[in-house]
């Protein structure tokens, strides 16, 4: 094997076995520090050993091996250095609830307890991107632009406050899961939505890095809650919306609306994938929840050949579904544009405009707005919108277009 | 695992009513029933403590709290919990009992 397919391996592998791996050091070891750390040792022996010796028969087994013998050589100093220490670190380990049958994957404890409720959101996503999706620390300070350091600390202090506090490395209870598993994906679709809708002025207006570990992941999830109609919606919205992730930025790195994108650039496999899961949840009959809704949009917008042929009554229908389970201004707003669609500029502007005292300083509502106006030939009124939404909007390609707009006002 | 459960009382709040009382005792019998129970207590005002400083071999009083804020502690529970998910259930019944926001932490 080349040096440059043991690389190829030693990626894949990791993608494939580092949430395995740091899952089973934690159960064995109770305690997410030790498996951090030992995974990461284990890692770096491979890539140090497999070059020179060959790729072992079973990686994964390998891994696991090595990361263990790791441990336990860790657990051993400390035990030589301080009997105490070390009992402090083999905190103890919940024992597996009898009846999960299927879903109690090691991996799937590991993604409760980084996205647990009493760990800040912040905090969860980081945790999660360490401890599930293998990113270094530099990795997910530079995602979201901290300071390493500070991101090193972020990590450090959850890991403590897991330990101190007794956050449980286990599967919610059956009563307690449909709200832990949403919590899951709020931490998902935040990666997800930071890679797609990335701020700030000297950022790339999307960050495919951050899109592609959020579908991995959640992809992940899927996988081992296979039943979970949410999980599968989720998945669907991102496959529907990352489809599109070529034809949104033109080559002058200006956004390109839904309504104007090249749909041929459209990938067609995600959209087929996505199209696949939005089936699958309408053949399975259970009332469908925010993520499945938002996919169903997604799956009518690319099934239309043409902007022409999108079935907007449709659309119209499950934004009022989607307002009955959560009536906030956002889901207002979006409705709102898909009205103007269908009953024109000026019924739709009556709803923005209702919306100004909770969405004043969020630039979506200025852009709608600004857009509505210039269709209602109301260009003054049109071009103060623009400025007021470029002045809040932070993705750069965002700016760019509503410039471009704003200056195309007669 | 023990965990301490901390009442937060803003001034604003005033004094628990009967309602609430009863149904603090009704909490805390819960507390006993299932084991959970180790301790709790209810605090007179912040007006009502002295900071008492023996680090220089003379004890020195001072009246008052160690910090004015609007908000105090003014009761707290130990509790016995197997995990944090235990703990935050109960604190989160806590709160509904005596109708003030809870802290929880863990003892070392």
């Amino acid at each position: 094997m080349s040096v440059s397919d043991t690389r190829a391996v030693l990626v894949q592998t990791h993608r494939a076995e580092w949430a395995r791996v740091v899952a089973a050091l934690t159960k064995r070891f109770g305690d997410l520090d030790i498996a951090e750390e030992a995974a990461a040792d284990a890692f770096a022996t491979a890539v140090e050993r497999w070059p020179v010796d060959g790729v072992p028969p079973n990686p994964g087994a390998w891994l696991t091996t090595t990361a263990n013998r790791k441990a336990i050589d860790r657990v051993r100093r400390e035990h030589k250095r301080d009997d105490k220490h070390k009992e402090a670190q083999m905190l103890y380990v919940d024992e597996p609830p009898a009846s999960l049958g299927a879903i109690d994957d090691e991996r799937l404890r590991l993604i409760f307890t980084c996205c647990h409720p009493a760990l800040g959101m912040d905090t969860r996503v980081a945790l999660t991107l360490r401890m599930v999706g293998g990113l270094t620390v530099s990795e997910i300070a530079r995602a979201f632009l901290v300071q390493e350091t500070a991101m090193g600390q972020r990590i450090t202090r959850a890991k403590a406050k897991i330990k101190a506090a007794g956050i449980p490395y286990r599967v919610p209870s059956a009563a307690d899961l449909p709200r832990r598993v949403s919590g899951v994906l709020a931490v998902l679709f935040l990666v997800f939505n930071e890679g797609y809708l990335a701020t700030g002025p000297d950022n790339d207006p999307v960050r495919h890095d951050l899109t592609a570990e959020a579908i991995r992941l959640t992809r992940l999830v899927r996988a081992l809650l296979p039943q979970d109609g949410e999980v599968a919606g989720l998945l669907a919205l991102m496959l529907l919306t990352e489809a599109r992730r070529a034809a949104r930025v033109s080559a002058g790195g200006e956004l390109v609306t839904l309504g104007e994108q090249d749909r041929g650039s459209w990938d067609a496999a995600l959209i087929a994938e996505g199209h696949r899961l939005v089936r699958e949840r309408l053949a399975a009959g259970a009332a469908p929840g925010r993520y499945q809704i938002l996919a169903a949009i997604n799956a009518v917008h690319t099934s239309a050949p043409d902007v022409r042929d999108t079935d907007w009554s449709q659309i119209v229908a499950l934004y009022d579904q989607l307002v009955r389970l959560d009536p906030s201004p956002i889901v207002a707003l979006n409705r709102a544009v898909a009205v103007a669609e269908l009953d024109g500029p000026a019924v739709a502007l009556a709803a923005v405009d209702r919306l100004v005292d909770k969405l004043a300083g969020y630039h979506a509502y200025h852009a709608a707005r600004a857009d509505l106006l210039r269709r209602l030939d109301r260009g003054a009124e049109s071009r103060a919108a623009y400025d007021k939404a470029i002045e809040l909007a932070g993705n750069t390609a965002e700016t760019a277009y509503l410039a471009r707009r704003r200056d195309q006002l007669g | 695992m023990q965990y301490l459960v901390s009442v937060i009382f803003d001034e604003t709040d005033g004094l628990a009513t009967p309602a609430e009382m009863e149904a603090i005792d009704a909490f805390n019998d819960r507390l006993q029933a299932e084991g959970n129970w180790v301790f709790a207590g209810g605090l007179t005002a912040p007006s009502t403590a002295t900071v008492i400083d023996n680090r220089g071999g003379e004890a020195l009083f001072t009246d008052g709290p160690f910090v004015e804020t609007k908000e105090y502690l003014a009761g707290f529970w130990v509790i016995e919990a197997a995990d944090l998910d235990v703990a935050l259930k109960l604190a989160a019944e806590g709160s509904k009992a005596c109708n003030r926001r809870v802290e929880v932490r863990p003892f070392r």
